[in-house]
């Protein structure tokens, strides 16, 4: 269990290009940080110069406060678990776990060698796979044999580098849970690397979000979600994603391409040095079938109205899609904006996670119904949140720091009484 | 795979198992016939008859077969070696790093392998003689690097990029030394494929002629391909085909021998499930 602390740390390349450029974060002990963003946004270039396997051009690494930009991966004492698993395919799975046990030379006798390794295979239910080659092991198994090699030792930290990634759907959400559940158990500091905001919001106590080698926000998964501070990390985090709508900031109201609303005088107060042409965004799940809402509550709220293009009706839930024209000036940036989010930018629509009750069908009008408390206002040239509450943020993050360490504690208490 | 499927592939496999063996089986025959049946126009010797074999090995062609065998075996392992040791650090290089010329390399051995063996003979016979090297080992030994060195570095070099390289850096971090990642992980990965290579580099050198015979003169280096073009038979009249086939039988054993034995290391696939595939 140990404190990683990365200090504007920068990677370049050759060509001088950064793929890293000034990251700075610290990571707790027995915390669980992710690293999340889209291709190319530097995530696993900076989870293996954490490792070792890449140099630091600039900036300190530090682990348990000592500076090992210059340590060979092996002095750092941390396990890692590669994304295509990298088992070694001339070994069987218990020497593949006892490998980084034997390298340790004389640290572990050989009794102890083998109970750790029977220790892990009962965690990962690999016990009757012990003598078996990976070439003969399913791709759930040959990911369990690489997380049994990494949970053997006590190594400082735990480095995923996109571990779910090869397994198929249904799987990879089993494994998930077992990854959460473990990482509590064990309250070992683990970095994670993923490109699915999913694994990222349901993994992680911290989230840390990158696009193209800038830290965009590090922050627990609710400030994330509640608090975004720009419209990247906004578009990043959630599914299906924010919609943007491209709004005229005239008269105290935002007249989008559905109609008009006005925000909450608090938040009206501070758009009011903001430019005339704006980007709102909405969650597809703040969305509601004005139909289905009952009087009282709906004169608090805004309705927009707009034609139903495509539904999907997915049983607990119904997505309807809502197509519309966007100035071009706006449309390319959300383009541009799409295509940073790893989306192919063809189409501007609204999507509006709607209730069952709904009776809407495709090619109706609807009328939306929605809170604007929970609109959020983008600048569309910075990207910059413009409503975004500093006070909630500070709140949301103390809450889940205070929740994160009752977690530890509860899982040290655990491991002395064991 | 249905009934009529695997019957076509029994008779198809049946007919290539015979078309390649049919040879073998008829030099078999004939290393055993009598020199009165060499001639005789039957597929089987009327009378099994190792006198063929007594020639090579005690009789009269035995200063020539056995000299011959020696140098063969030994010429063939050293160019075998030395080109196998060659070929897997150029391999190595062309697999795992980016440099200038990379290409380039991968290009001149291909070129090297196209020229005509016996478009060099002449140049080298006359090189040879003037420096000394005509009728020895090392003459033999380096023209045999010109054919065994292109084909290694082209099979070990695709190898190489098989070899799935995340596992050294997976060993590196599971707390090996860059040597031992090396040793433990890597080496156990490239053995199948540098023995592959070392057996194909042997064969090419064994099944030489044409240097075997053109740069050598006496039983100092003559390797037995070239030693089997001297045979005689009991007088001039006599065709020498028994001897020569009892010599290529035994020249060729040890080959199947060692394809039999190895066929497990020669088939790769050993590397399959590291990583996902």
């Amino acid at each position: 269990m140990s404190v990683i602390e990365l200090q504007n740390i920068v990677k370049r390349y050759g060509d001088g290009y950064p793929a890293i450029s000034d990251v700075s974060l610290s990571i707790a002990e027995g915390e669980f940080v992710i690293l999340v963003g889209p291709s190319g946004s530097g995530k696993s270039t900076l989870l293996r110069m954490i490792v070792g396997l890449e140099d630091i051009t600039e900036g300190d690494l530090l682990i348990d406060s000592e500076r090992v930009n210059d340590s060979a991966p092996r002095e750092r004492d941390l396990a890692m678990v590669f994304q295509n698993y990298a088992l070694y395919p001339h070994m069987t799975v218990a020497e593949n776990i006892a490998f980084p046990l034997i390298l340790a030379k004389g640290q572990y006798s050989k009794e102890e060698i083998d109970e750790r390794v029977s220790r892990a295979a009962e965690l990962l239910e690999l016990v009757d796979h012990l003598d078996r080659k990976p070439a003969h092991l399913s791709g759930g198994q040959r990911q369990r044999v690489a997380m049994g090699r990494a949970i053997v030792r006590d190594a400082k930290a735990f480095l995923f580098d996109e571990p779910l990634s090869n397994l198929d759907a249904k799987l990879r959400i089993q494994m998930r849970t077992e990854i959460a559940r473990m990482q509590r158990n064990l309250a070992v500091t683990t970095v994670y690397v993923t490109h699915d905001q999913t694994e990222a919001m349901t993994l992680g106590d911290k989230v840390a979000v990158l696009k193209k080698g800038v830290l965009q926000q590090y922050a627990s998964p609710q400030e994330l979600y509640d608090e975004p501070v720009n419209l990247f990390v906004a578009g990043f985090i959630g599914s299906p994603p924010m919609n943007f709508l491209p709004v005229e900031n005239r008269d105290g109201q935002l007249h989008s391409p559905f109609g008009a609303f006005s925000l909450p005088a608090a938040e009206r107060e501070k758009l009011r040095e903001a430019p005339r042409y704006l980007v709102a965004g909405i969650r597809p799940e703040c969305f509601r079938d004005a139909a289905t809402v009952d009087e009282e509550v709906r004169g608090s709220g805004a309705v927009l109205r707009a034609e139903v293009d495509v539904t999907e009706w997915l049983g607990n839930e119904v997505y309807a899609y809502l197509p519309f024209e966007a100035e071009p000036g706006i449309r390319k940036a959300l383009e541009e904006l799409d295509r940073d989010l790893d989306g192919e930018g063809t189409r501007t629509q609204v999507v509006a996670v709607l209730d069952p009750l709904t009776t809407v069908r495709e090619g109706d009008a609807i009328d939306l119904w929605f809170d604007p408390a929970k609109v959020m206002v983008f600048d569309p040239e910075t990207g910059e949140n413009l409503t975004r509450d500093p006070e909630n943020a500070k709140r949301l993050s103390e809450e889940s720091e205070a929740a994160r360490r009752r977690a530890l504690e509860r899982a040290r208490a655990q491991q002395t009484e064991g | 795979m249905s009934r009529k499927h695997t019957a076509w592939w029994i008779v198809i496999s049946l007919v290539v198992a015979v078309y390649a063996l049919f040879p073998v089986l008829w030099i078999v025959s004939l290393s055993l016939k009598s020199p009165g049946d060499v001639a005789n126009k039957r597929f089987w010797p009327t009378a099994i008859d190792w006198s063929n074999y007594e020639l090579i090995f005690t009789g009269s062609a035995q200063d020539l077969f056995l000299p011959a065998l020696v140098n063969s075996v030994g010429i063939c392992l050293i160019a075998t070696v030395i080109a196998v040791v060659l070929a897997t650090l150029t391999a190595y290089a062309v697999a795992r790093l980016d440099f200038p010329g990379k290409r380039l390399i991968l290009t001149m051995a291909l070129a090297v392998s196209i020229f005509p063996v016996i478009s060099l003979v002449t140049p080298l016979f006359r090189i040879w003689s003037t420096i000394g090297l005509y009728d020895t080992w090392v003459g033999l030994i380096i023209p045999y690097l010109s054919l065994t060195l292109p084909i290694s570095i082209w099979t070990l070099s695709a190898f190489f990029r098989q070899i799935p390289w995340e596992l050294e850096q997976a060993a590196q971090v599971d707390g090996a030394t860059s040597f031992q990642a090396f040793r433990k992980i890597i080496v156990p990965l490239a053995a199948p494929g540098v023995f592959t290579t070392a057996i194909i580099a042997f064969f090419i050198a064994w099944n030489d002629f044409v240097y075997g015979i053109s740069l050598t003169s006496t039983s100092a280096a003559r390797p037995v391909p070239a030693a089997l073009s001297f045979f005689t038979g009991a007088s001039q009249f006599e065709e020498p085909a028994g001897a020569i086939s009892a010599a290529a039988i035994v020249v060729t054993v040890p080959v199947i021998i060692i394809v039999l034995l190895f066929q497990r290391q020669i088939v790769s696939g050993l590397t399959s499930g590291a990583v996902k595939g």
